[in-house]
């Protein structure tokens, strides 16, 4: 090895810090592209179903900017090195869905939910005003790790509250709903899913060094010791009585999973991910097999076919048969790859549920392929910004909590997606920003405020290192 | 409306979507902040002096102690830390004292909780051959698995573990 030969291998570096630029105005160009696609999409649905321009075309355009230049503006004021992705792909989002619902509140077929839209705007609105809220408020996220077990007994109370008599609802099954007297339903679990990204964050930040280092090796697996399991199988029977007493399934194994996420993140051991995959699937299997409606669900996921002709003809055997599972596969069927375009396909007949849960069939007819990959790629995007964001935060709390809340996020969405297109049982969740139902948007909009509050702090350029007066007093002697 | 318009319309819309996905996935290009690593010292590499690079060491004593162009067969070229949060980091090893500790002036800086601030020190000895010493650090500095006590020649590849983070030699 000749000296010659070691120049190509770099021996004397300095490291300069490249600051993230502000990059306000390229959201503020993504944010109006973005309102000018639903704007496009609403007018193509005018012209395919009623053959003219929507006649509120203008206010539903001018409600969507609004929407965003307030969202833009409360960014540009006070969180103003934020990621300049989220904002825009949250608004795509809740503008496709907004002509989504619009679309269906069209349809002939579906006569229950006429006004859907108009008050998924104002939900929309409700929600953008929280994002606004939450970066005036919240100056600082390490605030919240100060309340860390306030947090935890805030998500048990919000997720124990549709069990309380005369207070929870009852929706198709699952009772996941609050009734609030004059005002309607509200989900409290899409609230819970914050209030628990928050103490999992502060939780494990204080324990990941004993539930990483404290393990024995076993078959090249790292075994965690007893005392170190116990919070893994408090979150596990907890979602698992979710399962039980509120028979929902996407919620319980949401929770499951971002804590497993969590913990993955925290600790860097895979054997978590092992035990976690193993607990959800005994938890599962064992709540399925004696709990009806779970098994419904289960019935409906394996044969589709079978319970659409159940229900066609009307069988009564105790179960609610629904052809909803077998309407959203031919509605993806018939869409093949380019749609059959906006306003012109029959996903209404899915019925109920067309626009919550099943919205994402909806697109998948109208748009296609093409169209359902593109929204799963602004999914996959706004994840990828909250793991970017993860990654620059420079406190472990602002990590765990932007790695909790985008995996929360993405998971939902597979929970919803799968559901919908037949890859695992359909459980009873929305499709973030898209699907209609206050409490998602409203939820999901702050949890993109609390997102852009830690890229915020994590891009925003460190301040310069104070100058150190024992440098120039002190002589160092080298040997 | 035309079956026409509508077709137009429909492959519109899906391009202008797909449009806004790949306008963002520029945006996410065009958005690289972190830390740069300039080269120095190098003369072949004057042409080029800016490279960005995942993980930075910190700027380096350029102390040429010891002989400097003295190079023999079978002798390590590069050091690499191959476990720990500055896994992939390599310094070439030209004849300096590496010190390696949490004190911000070390040559490789440990953010290791188990590491002590002024750690241990690598060096040539008259012969060229490196030398690890522990500079009476709290937790220890371990070569192979045996604590030293004293500067020891370290062989080529032997792991040196200081806290969690394990460094080697390399040609």
């Amino acid at each position: 090895m000749s000296s010659t030969s070691n120049t190509s291998t770099h021996h004397t570096s300095t490291i300069g810090s490249i600051g993230a630029p502000s990059r306000r105005n390229t959201e503020l160009a993504l944010l109006v592209f973005a309102v000018v696609i639903p704007v496009f999409a609403y007018a193509n649905v005018g012209l395919a179903m009623n053959d003219e321009v929507p006649a509120g075309l203008l206010s539903y355009g001018l409600g969507l900017g609004l929407l965003a230049g307030v969202g833009h503006l409360a960014v540009r004021k006070f969180a103003p090195y934020a990621d300049p992705l989220l904002l825009p792909l949250a608004t795509l989002l809740n503008g496709l869905g907004l002509v989504a619902i619009w679309r269906l509140d069209q349809s002939k077929r579906l006569s229950n939910y006429a006004e859907a839209a108009p008050r998924q705007l104002l939900y929309s609105a409700m929600g953008v005003a929280l994002l606004a809220i939450v970066l005036i408020f919240l100056k600082d996220h390490r605030v919240l790790q100060r309340y860390t077990y306030i947090s935890m007994a805030g998500a048990l109370f919000l997720l124990l509250l549709p069990l309380v008599p005369g207070l929870g609802a009852d929706v198709y099954g699952a009772k996941i709903w609050i009734k609030i007297p004059g005002l309607g339903t509200l989900q409290p679990g899409e609230f819970a899913k914050i209030a628990l990204a928050v103490f999992f964050a502060g939780y494990l930040m204080v324990k990941r060094d004993a539930l990483a280092l404290a393990s024995r090796r076993f078959m090249g697996l790292y075994l965690p010791r007893g005392r170190d399991l116990g919070p893994i199988l408090v979150v596990w029977v907890m979602s698992i009585l979710i399962l039980i007493f509120e028979t929902d399934l996407g919620t319980s194994l949401l929770f499951f999973g971002m804590f497993v996420i969590m913990l993955y993140v925290a600790t860097e051991r895979t054997s978590w991910i092992v035990f976690g995959l193993l607990m959800s699937a005994v938890g599962a299997v064992g709540v399925a097999s004696f709990e009806p409606h779970i098994q419904t669900r289960v019935q409906a996921w394996l044969d589709p076919m079978r319970e659409y002709t159940l229900s066609r003809e009307g069988v009564q055997d105790g179960i609610v048969h629904s052809e909803q599972a077998m309407q959203a596969l031919w509605a993806f069927g018939s869409g093949g790859t380019l749609g059959t375009g906006l306003g012109q396909g029959n996903s209404d007949l899915i019925g109920f549920a067309a626009n919550s849960d099943f919205i994402l069939a909806t697109f998948g007819e109208e748009l296609g392929l093409a169209g359902v990959m593109a929204i799963l790629l602004l999914y996959g995007l706004i994840i990828e910004r909250g793991i970017r964001t993860s990654l620059a935060a420079r406190d472990p709390f602002g990590k765990l909590l932007a790695v909790g809340l985008s995996g929360a996020f993405g998971l939902q969405v597979f929970v919803v997606a799968g559901g919908v297109m037949g890859l695992i049982p359909l459980t009873g969740m929305t499709l973030p920003f898209v699907a209609y139902g206050g409490s998602s948007v409203i939820a999901n909009w702050a949890l993109i405020g609390i997102l852009l509050r830690i890229s915020d702090t994590a891009r925003r350029p460190a301040p310069a290192p104070a100058p150190n007066p024992d440098a120039e007093m002190t002589q160092v002697v080298r040997p | 409306m035309s079956e026409l318009t509508l077709t137009v319309m429909r492959l519109g819309f899906l391009a202008v979507l797909w449009l806004f996905v790949i306008v963002a996935v520029q945006v996410i290009r065009s958005d690289l902040f972190g830390t740069r690593v300039t080269q120095r010292g190098s003369r072949r590499e004057a042409g080029r002096q800016q490279q960005p690079a995942r993980q930075a060491a910190p700027p380096q004593q350029r102390q040429q102690t010891g002989g400097g162009g003295r190079q023999r067969r079978n002798a390590p070229t590069k050091l690499v830390v191959s476990e720990g949060t500055l896994t992939g980091t390599t310094v070439a090893l030209q004849g300096q004292t590496i010190t390696l500790g949490r004190a911000h002036d070390s040559t490789i800086v440990l953010d290791d909780d188990y590491a002590s601030s002024r750690h241990a020190r690598i060096y040539p000895d008259r012969d060229g051959q490196w030398i690890v010493e522990d500079l009476g650090s709290t937790n220890g500095t371990y070569l192979d698995r045996t604590r030293l006590t004293t500067p020891t020649p370290i062989p080529l590849g032997a792991p040196i573990r200081i806290g969690k983070t394990v460094i080697e030699l390399r040609k």
